[in-house]
């Protein structure tokens, strides 16, 4: 499958990639399987989503799917379907800051 | 002639200021890594256009960034920071048990003869070493498990390894800082370490003479001195004669004693600085004016430093790595403000000027003297 990610700029800066990235993913699409995908591909990337030592999601990002908030859905539930196709990409956002 | 070359972290990025040894016009390169924390950058003594960086985010985590080209191009190397083995617990803000978590590397300190092999200081505090030019990362667990790390404290910053200090005489001597621990010490190369605090003295603290628990901001040695150390602690300027087994105070005439940097003459082991900031309160200078104090009889009696330093209504602060000294004679002076001002003086403090103005607040500052 190939899976739609759009990383916050400054990730996309620390990939040196502009737009957003297109992933092959083998087997079930997951938050696991893509992040996973996406660090094979990026390994600068290590660390910057998932914490190295627990990886636990970084407390100030979340990742959207379809609309949705699936944050909190656990990393080896399946994707929406439109996820898995690349219709839609899968969005990794950065909480926002300032006043 | 001689060049230098200043490596300057701020809250937004980092930069670097080069100059010909006349230390007069200077180029300003950066923002690099724009929009992330740089906590510090250092470069090898042993191929100075060897250069690492300590970038971070409280979004995006640790990032380790490397030079071989004096910074005109980075790659990102390895940023995995592991504790080796079960982490324990130091003592959280209220007292209780906390765990040791990885937040950030504040310090990098470069061996001086291999350019692979760098020190790191992190905050949860424990110290790192690569020997593969920072693909991977071992912490040396034996400072983090010392017996007195479950007493261990975060300062208001964190609880940060800050400074690290390798022995130029004695291979395997290490010198670290913690806030609020305070100095440990080792003698084999990182496997067994010694409190070494003895005649430091802090009121915040319940024994204000413990063993462990103060909060020492900086120590700063001369390479043909590796006996006698300097300390800013949070409060009280202390030197040490006997390689940190005992400390006396020198803070002297000192408008105030309380501050962040301290750092010594290239050529005078006996000639330091530091940067009095009114309280820990209120981190700014005394009487809104930004003066370096000099001691050249290494403590007690200080000369204030002002010619070309804002003299009214200056309310910044100087951080406890945002000082260094260059090689050359006379031989430079410089420290970044969190004002986003670069201060330089081409001759050892007496007279200054600003050399960049309006970066974002610097956290660090080092500079490297270049053939």
């Amino acid at each position: 499958m190939i899976v739609r990610v759009v990383l916050p700029p400054h990730l996309r800066t620390l990939a040196h990639v502009s737009g957003e990235v297109k992933l092959e993913v083998a087997g079930r699409v997951t938050q696991r399987s893509v992040l996973d995908a996406l660090e094979a591909r990026y390994p600068m990337l290590h660390g910057t989503i998932r914490d190295q030592a627990t990886q636990q999601r970084r407390a100030f990002l979340r990742i959207f799917a379809c609309e949705e908030d699936v944050s909190h859905e656990a990393p080896d539930a399946p994707l929406p379907q439109a996820i898995a196709t690349g219709a839609e990409p899968l969005l990794i956002v950065g909480a926002m800051a300032g006043g | 002639m001689s060049r230098v070359r200043v490596l300057v972290g701020t809250r937004k990025g980092a930069f670097i200021l080069t100059a010909d040894g006349t230390r007069e016009r200077w180029d300003v390169s950066g923002p690099h890594f724009g929009g992330w924390e740089i906590y510090h950058l250092k470069g090898s003594p042993a191929d100075p256009n060897r250069l690492y960086g300590s970038q971070s985010s409280s979004w995006f985590g640790q990032v380790i960034q490397r030079s071989s080209d004096g910074g005109k191009t980075w790659e990102t190397v390895g940023n995995k920071f592991l504790y080796d083995g079960p982490t324990g617990t130091h003592q959280w803000y209220d007292g209780t048990p906390h765990p040791w978590e990885f937040a950030r590397v504040w310090h990098l300190e470069p061996s001086p003869s291999d350019p692979d092999m760098v020190y790191a200081g992190v905050e949860d505090a424990a110290l790192f070493r690569t020997t593969d030019g920072g693909q991977t990362w071992q912490e040396l667990p034996g400072l983090r498990t010392h017996e007195s790390g479950r007493l261990w404290q975060p300062g208001a910053g964190g609880m940060c390894l800050h400074t690290i200090l390798l022995d130029p005489a004695q291979p395997g001597r290490i010198f670290i800082a913690i806030s609020a621990a305070g100095v440990f010490r080792t003698d084999d190369g990182g496997k067994t370490w010694r409190p070494m605090n003895r005649g430091l003295r802090s009121e915040q603290i319940p024994n204000p003479t413990a063993e462990v628990g103060h909060c020492v901001h900086r120590i700063a040695g001369h390479r043909s001195r590796p006996g006698v150390l300097f300390m800013q602690k949070h409060w009280d300027v202390m030197r040490s004669d006997d390689a940190g087994e005992s400390w006396r105070e020198v803070s002297g005439n000192l408008p105030t004693d309380f501050g962040f940097p301290i750092d010594v003459h290239a050529h005078e082991p006996e000639t330091i600085y530091v940067v009095p900031i009114k309280s820990d309160s209120e981190h700014y200078p005394p009487d809104g004016k930004l003066r370096v104090y000099r001691s050249r009889t290494g403590g007690n009696e200080w000369e204030a430093l002002t010619k070309g330093l804002p003299q009214r209504d200056c309310y910044v602060n100087v951080l406890r790595d945002a000082m260094s000294i260059d090689a050359l004679d006379p031989c430079g002076v410089y420290f970044g403000t969190t004002g986003g001002q670069v201060y330089a003086s081409p001759d050892a403090g007496n007279t200054w000027r600003p050399i960049v103005e309006h970066l974002p607040a610097v956290v660090s500052v080092e500079v490297q003297t270049l053939p």
